[in-house]
This record gives C-alpha cells, sequence and structure tokens, in this order.
C-alpha cells in the first residue's frame, strides 16, 4: 500500500505541494514503515495536460491514496476512474500529512476544487 | 506575392504594418490580407470589411467503444497531449487536450476507437473595398490556435499580393502563419524586450529558411540595440517609424494612417518596393 504525496522538497520535512499536476516532486510513501521514493514530476512544465498526466504516474505507481493541495476537473476525473483517494491539505510538511492522514483526520475530496490550469497561475 | 508580417513581442505593429501596406498597395494591385492571429484577431477592426461567408473549423477527436476496448493503454502511450487516458477500468478522453492527429485510433488493436468532428473555430470571409479579406477566430475555450490558422493560410490566392498578419511570439501558431511566405517583416521596437524577443523570432525565420527584414516602429524611443543587433547580424532594416503621438491617437480610434495621413502612403511605397527588391535578391540568391 502506497500513499502519494506531492511535495515542494525532496523529503519528509518539505512541504506539501498545492498543486497537483504541477508539483515539484512525487513522494510514494509506505505508511506503515515510512519508507519513501521521491520522483521529480517530468509534467510540471508540460503545456497542457499536467493533472492527468500526474494521474497516470501516480497511477501507474499502484498509490492507493494521494495528499495533495488542489486538484483540477480533468486529474479528479482520472484518479477517481482508478478509484485513488484523494485528500487535500492546507500548507503543511509531508510528514505531518501522512500523520493526520493515519490518524484519519484528513476528509476525501470528491470533486474538482479548482477550474483548470490552477496550476499554471502560481 | 505573400509577405507575412510577424514579431517577437506583442504590440509592435505588425496589424499596423499590414493594414497600411495593403491600404496602399490596393491602389494599384490585387490585395489579400489575412489575419491569421486568431486568438486576438484585429486587423478587422482597421480594414473594416464586409463578412460574406464563415466557414467552420473542425478537428476529429477520438470517441471510443468501451464495449470493444481491452484496456490495453496504447492509444495512451501514443499520445503526447494526455488527451486519451486508461485509468483503471475505463477510458477516459479530454477533447480540449486534443490536437486531432489520430494516433490513437492506428494505435487501437480492436478498432474500438472512431473519430467525431468538433468545432474549434471559425474563418471569416469578405473583402474591404477591393481588399479580399479573411480571418480565424478561435472558439472560446480552444487552446488550439493551428487548424485554424492553416484554415485561413489555404485561402491564400497567388495572384493577389498576400498579406499575413501574424500571431506574437514564435510559437505553432506563428510558424503556421509564415509558413511559405516569400519574405517575412519582423516589426520591433528598440526596447530590451523588443530585442530579447526579436532574436527569438529571428531564430525561428532562419529555421523555416524565410527571407526576412527587420521593421523598427518608435524608432526614436529607448536604444539602438535593435540596429546593433541588426548590422552584427546582417539583417536588413527596411523601415524605421519614429513615435508620433497622432498616429498613436489613430490607432486608437481605430483608423488606418494613410488614410487619416494621405502622405505617408510614399512610405509604404518605399517599403513595397524594398521589399520586392529583398525578394528579387532573396531568389536570385537562392536559385
Amino acid at each position: 500500500m502506497k500513499v502519494a504525496v506531492t511535495s515542494q522538497g525532496t523529503d519528509l520535512d518539505a512541504t506539501v505541494d498545492e498543486r497537483f499536476g504541477r508539483c515539484h516532486y512525487f513522494i510514494l510513501i509506505d505508511p506503515e514503515n515510512e519508507k519513501f521514493e521521491v520522483v521529480e514530476n517530468l509534467g510540471a512544465g508540460s503545456s497542457g495536460g499536467a493533472g492527468v498526466q500526474a494521474a497516470q504516474f501516480v497511477a501507474g505507481q499502484g498509490a492507493k491514496a494521494l495528499i495533495t493541495g488542489h486538484i483540477g476537473p480533468k486529474a479528479m476525473e482520472a484518479l477517481e476512474a482508478s478509484d485513488i483517494e484523494v485528500y487535500s491539505v492546507d500548507s503543511c510538511s509531508v510528514r505531518e500529512a501522512l500523520a493526520r492522514y493515519k490518524n484519519h483526520q484528513l476528509k476525501p475530496v470528491l470533486k474538482a476544487m479548482v477550474g483548470p490550469h490552477f496550476g499554471t497561475r502560481r | 506575392m505573400i509577405i507575412a508580417v510577424a514579431s517577437g513581442k506583442g504590440g509592435t505593429g505588425k496589424t499596423t504594418i499590414a493594414t497600411n501596406l495593403a491600404l496602399t498597395l490596393a491602389e494599384n494591385l490585387p490585395v489579400q490580407v489575412l489575419d491569421c492571429d486568431t486568438e486576438e484577431p484585429n486587423a478587422h477592426l482597421f480594414l473594416k470589411p464586409t463578412f460574406e461567408t464563415t466557414e467552420e473549423v473542425q478537428i476529429k477527436i477520438p470517441v471510443v467503444n468501451e464495449a470493444r476496448c481491452l484496456k490495453c493503454g496504447r492509444c495512451t502511450e501514443v499520445c503526447a497531449f494526455h488527451a486519451i487516458a486508461v485509468m483503471g477500468k475505463r477510458v477516459l478522453t479530454f477533447p480540449e487536450l486534443c490536437h486531432g492527429c489520430g494516433g490513437c485510433l492506428l494505435a487501437c488493436p480492436t478498432g474500438a476507437i472512431k473519430e467525431a468532428p468538433k468545432k474549434i473555430g471559425v474563418v471569416e470571409l469578405g473583402y474591404a473595398g477591393t481588399i479580399k479579406f479573411a480571418h480565424g477566430k478561435l472558439a472560446v475555450g480552444t487552446p488550439l490556435a493551428s487548424p485554424v490558422v492553416k484554415a485561413v493560410r489555404e485561402k491564400a490566392e497567388r495572384q493577389r499580393v498576400v498579406i499575413i498578419d501574424a500571431p506574437p511570439g514564435t510559437s505553432c501558431s506563428v510558424v503556421n502563419s509564415v509558413s511559405g511566405a516569400d519574405y517575412c517583416l519582423l516589426v520591433t521596437e528598440p526596447t530590451p524586450f523588443g530585442l530579447n524577443d526579436l532574436v527569438l523570432a529571428v531564430g525561428m525565420v532562419r529555421k523555416l529558411g524565410l527571407p526576412f527584414g527587420v521593421i523598427i516602429n518608435r524608432s526614436d524611443q529607448g536604444d539602438r540595440r535593435i540596429e546593433e543587433y541588426c548590422r552584427a547580424e546582417k539583417i536588413p532594416i527596411l523601415l524605421k517609424i519614429p513615435f508620433n503621438r497622432r498616429l498613436a491617437a489613430l490607432y486608437a480610434r481605430g483608423g488606418c494612417i494613410v488614410e487619416e495621413y494621405p502622405e505617408w502612403k510614399e512610405t509604404f511605397r518605399d517599403l513595397w518596393q524594398r521589399l520586392q527588391r529583398e525578394v528579387g535578391y532573396e531568389r536570385a540568391i537562392s536559385n
């Protein structure tokens, strides 16, 4: 069981990246033992379709849950189709987000929170 | 002859050059203006054509028959734009990301994908006096300009002097606007932004193998960096237009320089002479 978290940096103390499709890194964590793997988001600079691309990546990694900041309509549709639970956090560390996930303190996101191209505006 | 008017930077005066050159030439020659800035066409504001016909521009987007789909993911692999994605037990399509290449159809081993037309814009055609006019308008919410640009370019009539008003920048829509032109005018201004974007535009036209020259607008403002760059790169400067408050005010009212101030026709006739010499010279050295 793996959880994917969007991150601005490469360790668990980094801040969760509020963008999904255009986040800097994905941190793939096993919540049991907190072992993790960091993967750079190669789709961060693409002109379009970054959300779908990121959803494909997360699904391809076998993640069952995703923790991020905001999620757009195309990414949400793609993640839903893959039965990946989506959780949203306000600015906090990856470690803290994971702790809140494990304590069931995060509510799942059921629909897109932002419009398309949200991540290109910052 | 096809003359493309382009620029790296926006707001340098492409439309001013294109429309005033067209109006001047139209006194003696058959002229056609194609406004290829499909995201923000504006030449019609100055030439005020009467539009007679509207043609729809479509691309073909994939429609999946889920019953025949094996969820093999070949379509997803070939799509560079993430417009089709096998996710779990479903195959999703995102029409607004699709470029209409048809790659997914070829990749699908079971023929589960069919194509359906999607409207992405229109071409409007008409006349402004004797000037034959066409422009493209991208549909709202559609980011894909190139097919609309190509549809406008297909309207070019070789027996006329075709003047193309290109979009700013150096992206696909600009490449599609200027490709195949006999000459490209790059309009710029003597500012750091003007030079930075001119260098990019020069890189683009050189890669396309187009003969080109530079027009410096507001040439008495800023500094001499454009002239120094052009001298170093051996790029001809075809025209310099100093800043003129009356011309700026006229532009803001949607007026045309050569109509309001006919003495300017001489400037655009000179530009045309210079253009013909440049095109002739380029043809001579390429033969």
